[in-house]
């Protein structure tokens, strides 16, 4: 396919065009053919999850240190507030109501730094790479969004695992989890959108780090996480409504514990702030490529 | 300083891709690999590259060199769609780069300047990355990526964390990225910037070795005058956001000689394309040359690197 190359120069010194064959490079000579239309979307997202998970297993460290918040979270928080008895959770006790808002805190805290990291590929000089291959931006955006789920996942696996020690009383219905999982990861799709859209805007990580620092705990308390919606004042009531935070901790609840939710409405608010969130981080991109 | 206009060589800059331009097999020409028309890119006021002119032969090394904040990486950055430029101004084989976005980039090998390998994933997993985002199927991926750890010489260390290698794996493993791809133009922003003068001979001869095996197009900047001066067909200099010299080294040193004798009292020394460079440029290079930002990542990519 290559036109005939002009005139080779004579390769310098040691003559490294003697191990030079066709064989040795056969199928660095001809491009691979192109996927078309939503391949080209799923080949991507597989693309950046496995370079996420890749990670994941070199270097643990972040898996283990993020577990000590969440183990604490459960451990002080929600023991201390079981005995107290202070907050209405519908007869079960607070540990249990506590530890899904808890899974998707964690998983919030992980996704919503996410956008520092892709300033740092943009530093790196990473990003400008990925964004001169075949890959349009949304579905680079959405290949990250996806990627952060997945790290988020494993996170989420975790908690759940320290709830269960801690007596949490938990479903293993396997349908039940796969629910919980498309939760998480749609939950953090749309925090770490959230976050490279931020990083879009301000871009570089000192300012991107304040801003994840004020919006966290606001997000966290001002959504079901903690306690339930109808203890709130009305204002703080209408800020968890359009929380996608207390959604994806209803839909958690409800398939973990059992307890009433509304679990259609719960997947259409995540999809949907999933959705939007990648169009916005996808349409500030080119913001971090100049 | 002389005015751009009397610089040595412009006039070349016409007739010069005839020097190695040839037709296809078939007869059919060949679009050019590069071709720029008038290419302009300014950020805010400042024009970096201001009436940008070029045309790189399929098959050949072409070096774009000039001092710092000429142009050079704002025209790649161009080349490679990173910004948007309106369209007619830059083609990659025929394709509008604004136009066919995608067809261009499936064209490319890339890269940057910075040290761009992720030092968290094995020298394996970072050229896997660039297989699977040029859609090479799974039944070819681990065949593929073998191949082009093999071109440049990282075999034995593929399995190795990307933080472990020196400067030299590190450019080598990024030229393993780009060709998975087999890209018919590989372009390479500073490729030796910061390596000592065994790993610049080193990452020169991988790019030789897959070139004459693969007939792949090369476009280079570079700031060492000997290196262009020893791998590039063709080289340009620019200055200003345009191209002041263009032609072989041979070419421009032998132009610049030739001057030199004409000149009154003029000396008859043999000239170095570093002379070229100055002729172009100017003595005054500090008056203009690079912002802050420019040299800033330069230092950075030059300690990493070291």
């Amino acid at each position: 396919m290559s036109a005939a190359p002009a005139a080779q120069r004579p390769v310098s010194a040691d003559g490294t065009s003697a191990h030079t064959s066709v064989e040795r490079y056969g199928l660095l000579l001809t491009a691979p053919p192109a996927r078309r239309g939503w391949r080209v979307l799923a080949a991507r997202v597989g693309a950046m999850c496995a370079v996420e998970l890749q990670k994941l297993r070199h270097d643990r460290t972040e898996l283990y240190t993020r577990a000590v918040q969440p183990a604490l979270w459960l451990l002080i928080f929600g023991e201390t507030f079981t005995r107290i008895r202070a907050i209405p959770t519908g007869g079960i006790p607070y540990i249990d109501y506590l530890a899904p808002g808890i899974i998707a805190q964690s998983a919030m805290f992980i996704a919503i730094f996410y956008g520092i990291m892709i300033i740092w590929e943009r530093d790196a000089g990473i990003l400008t790479k990925l964004l001169v291959t075949p890959t349009p931006r949304s579905a680079l955006i959405t290949g990250k969004a996806f990627a952060a789920g997945v790290k988020a996942l494993i996170q989420a696996v975790v908690v759940i695992a320290i709830a269960a020690v801690l007596g949490v009383a938990l479903t293993w219905n396997p349908l039940r989890l796969l629910g919980v999982a498309a939760a998480v990861i749609l939950g953090s799709a749309f925090f770490s959108c959230l976050s490279m859209s931020i990083a879009g805007i301000v871009l570089t990580r000192d300012r991107l780090m304040g801003i994840g620092q004020a919006i966290t705990m606001p997000l966290f308390f001002a959504s079901n996480a903690l306690y339930p919606v109808a203890v709130m004042p009305g204002w703080l009531q209408a800020i968890s409504k359009v929380n996608p935070l207390s959604y994806q901790v209803d839909a958690l609840r409800g398939l973990l514990l059992g307890t009433h939710a509304h679990l259609g409405m719960d997947y259409l608010v995540l999809v949907v702030a999933a959705a939007l969130g990648i169009t916005a981080a996808s349409a500030l991109l080119p913001r971090l490529a100049r | 300083m002389k005015p751009p206009g009397t610089a040595g060589g412009a006039t070349e800059a016409t007739e010069a891709p005839a020097v190695t331009g040839a037709p296809g097999a078939a007869g059919v020409p060949v679009p050019d690999a590069v071709a720029c028309s008038a290419l302009e890119y300014a950020f805010g006021t400042t024009k970096a590259v201001d009436g940008l002119d070029l045309s790189v032969v399929p098959g050949e090394v072409f070096g774009l060199l000039g001092p710092n904040g000429a142009g050079k990486t704002t025209a790649i950055r161009c080349i490679t769609t990173l910004l948007s430029v309106p369209a007619g101004m830059v083609r990659v084989f025929g394709h509008d780069v604004a136009r066919e976005r995608m067809a261009v980039r499936r064209l490319l090998g890339y890269v940057p300047q910075q040290l761009s390998a992720d030092a968290g994933l094995t020298g394996r997993e970072n050229v896997a990355l660039f297989a699977r985002v040029f859609d090479v199927s799974r039944r070819e991926r681990a065949e593929r990526v073998a191949q082009a750890l093999d071109a440049v010489g990282l075999t034995d260390a593929a399995d190795r964390l990307g933080k472990t290698y020196s400067g030299g794996m590190v450019r080598r493993l990024e030229l393993a990225q780009a060709l998975v791809s087999a890209p018919r133009l590989l372009i390479l922003d500073e490729p030796t910037i910061g390596l000592d003068p065994i790993a610049r001979t080193s990452v020169w001869e991988h790019i030789n070795a897959v070139r004459s095996a693969t007939g792949m197009t090369v476009l280079v900047t570079t700031h060492y005058m000997d290196e262009a001066d020893q791998y590039c067909d063709r080289v340009a200099l620019m200055h200003r956001g345009r191209i002041h010299a263009l032609g072989t080294p041979q070419e421009l040193r032998d132009d610049l000689r030739e001057r030199r004798r004409r000149e009154p009292g003029g000396s008859d020394a043999a000239t170095t394309l570093e002379d070229v460079f100055r002729d172009v440029a100017g003595s005054g290079l500090d008056d203009q040359g690079g912002d802050f930002r420019d040299v800033r990542s330069t230092r950075r990519t030059a300690s990493r690197v070291g």
